[in-house]
């Protein structure tokens, strides 16, 4: 009976959160477009986030390239079939490797960041200062951390692409001596729009998602200093959850116009 | 008794106009938690009203719904004859450019150096200065009312508590407001700091002519700096006067903050 009462409380909660979540996206929609714009602070948040994810994003990318290659590289030898080695590796980083893991790591990096800082804010009261001072402190810190996360996502998951294909490569011309232009020629002739559109759709819903979730979690941090790490961490943790559902949602909704 | 009559008229029109600030029935749950319980209060133009309490009485809560932070159950708040709870967000957000708010925690923003946190205010208040304001000269007038000229570019990680409260009393006053609501100004505070916090408050009070309306438990501060004080108690506005009369009290629990 307690544990039937405790998985309602708990189910209870998290639709509740659910519907808080909307009601916060929906009110970033209601603001982006009222003046006055926050467009200094856009720039500062889209360099911090995106040049200093750089050399993260960069880093993983051309691990994954190099490991998919590696890792698949015997199976399709065992077959015969190493020469669509490009195609392949093209085909799953573009789809559906690049963005999720440049994502997931994004989650980490960025969504965590955006839940501490603003929940440090939040307790020592700098964001209320910018409440009673007149600023818009939703619009200041909010919006422009979206913006940001939704504008700059898709520029980082190009690059985490652009990365793990060059490593794949790197791994193909060592152990099959295959050239550079021969190797990214097989790559794009296998890509059509129906791969990249959606994946670079997609590549925005999870920008917003690890915006939205970050600030959420830290606009609303209660409890002093303990608070601010359960945001930052719950942060992460929802943001990864909500990326893996829109991906299903993205795949599903791509599959049905591949079907059409 | 005609005369009489409009003589009384006229006096209450007076100290009507006289009213800078007004809570009337104030009450503000949590939960089973009743913190405010009908509190009353007036802040006349140009006073020193000092509202002590215990820890946890709702001194704090009264002043968020004060400037809006936070939303009262039920009960009138004027400030400068406008009912704070019937104004739309951008009228507020006006209003609040007459309001300064002195944090206890400082509340300065640890992104930005010294000069951003005083221009910051500044941004969204250009009407009330005119279109050729002099950001820099505000600014360093601001920050030499409080002996800290020097610190413009150092960042807030870089004072000391006593200069932070310093700072942030600057950031208060350049939007030259007409009344200050110090919350804990001198709690954290080593004693020789916290006197100097205390002369400062007054310094600014005769030089501007401002109204202050000072939550403390600092039975020195009320002292020193009080016209008028009210004792939160339970709630309510328990006892109303001068620091002497009420410190001469024979009630318990207005003795109970008197011994030290």
């Amino acid at each position: 009976m307690a544990t039937l009462k405790n998985i309602i409380i708990k189910l209870s909660t998290f639709f509740n959160e659910i519907g808080e979540l909307s009601y916060f996206a929906g009110r970033y929609f209601k603001e982006i477009f009222k003046p006055p714009f926050e467009f200094k602070e856009l720039l500062r948040q889209c360099y911090n986030m995106g040049n200093r994810s750089l050399l993260l994003v960069g880093i993983t990318g051309f691990i994954i390239g190099l490991v998919l290659t590696l890792q698949t590289r015997p199976t399709l030898m065992e077959f015969g079939a190493v020469s669509w080695m490009p195609s392949m590796v093209g085909i799953s980083i573009v789809r559906e490797l690049g963005p999720m893991i440049t994502a997931l790591v994004c989650a980490g990096r960025i969504g965590s960041g955006i839940g501490a800082e603003l929940g440090s804010m939040r307790v020592t009261e700098q964001i209320d200062a910018m409440e009673v001072s007149g600023t818009n402190p939703f619009k200041y810190l909010v919006v422009t951390r979206i913006l940001a996360t939704t504008l700059m996502l898709p520029l980082l998951i190009i690059l985490g692409d652009a990365v793990a294909l060059f490593g794949s490569f790197l791994v193909e011309n060592l152990k099959g001596n295959v050239s550079f232009q021969l190797f990214f020629d097989q790559v794009f002739n296998s890509l059509d729009f129906g791969d990249i559109i959606p994946a670079t759709v997609k590549s925005f819903f999870f920008g917003f998602a690890i915006g939205l979730v970050g600030c959420f979690k830290g606009y609303y941090c209660k409890k002093g200093t303990a608070g601010v790490g359960k945001a930052a961490n719950s942060a992460v943790v929802f943001t990864s959850l909500l990326l893996f559902v829109i991906d299903f949602i993205a795949v599903f909704v791509a599959d049905i116009f591949y079907e059409l | 008794m005609m005369i009489e009559k409009n003589i009384e008229i006229e006096n209450k029109s007076t100290e009507a106009k006289n009213i800078v600030l007004e809570i009337k029935d104030l009450y503000k749950s949590f939960g089973d938690n009743h913190v405010l319980n009908g509190f009353n209060m007036q802040l006349h133009k140009g006073e020193n009203l000092v509202i002590m309490g215990k820890s946890g009485s709702g001194k704090s809560v009264m002043i968020k719904c004060l400037v809006g932070l936070m939303e009262a159950d039920s009960g009138l708040i004027r400030v400068m004859n406008k009912d704070i709870t019937q104004l739309t967000r951008e009228a507020l957000d006006i209003l609040r450019a007459d309001i300064g708010f002195l944090f206890q925690g400082s509340a300065l923003y640890d992104s930005m150096t010294v000069r951003e946190n005083l221009e910051f205010p500044l941004r969204r208040h250009t009407k009330k200065f005119g279109k050729n304001i002099d950001t820099e000269k505000l600014i360093i007038e601001a920050l030499e009312n409080v002996g800290l000229a020097h610190t413009l570019d150092l960042m807030p990680s870089e004072l000391s508590g006593g200069m932070k409260r310093r700072v942030a009393l600057a950031r208060t006053l350049i939007l030259q407001p007409k009344i200050i609501l110090y919350d804990e100004p001198t709690s954290g505070l080593d004693p020789i700091t916290a006197k100097e916090i205390i002369i400062l408050m007054e310094e600014i009070q005769n030089k501007y002519g401002t109204s202050s309306l000072i939550i403390t438990h600092d039975v020195d501060c009320a002292r020193v700096i009080s016209d008028r004080m009210i004792l939160l108690i339970d709630g309510t506005d328990y006892a109303v006067g001068t620091f002497k009369e009420l410190s001469a009290s024979k009630d318990p629990k207005v003795m109970a903050f008197f011994k030290q």
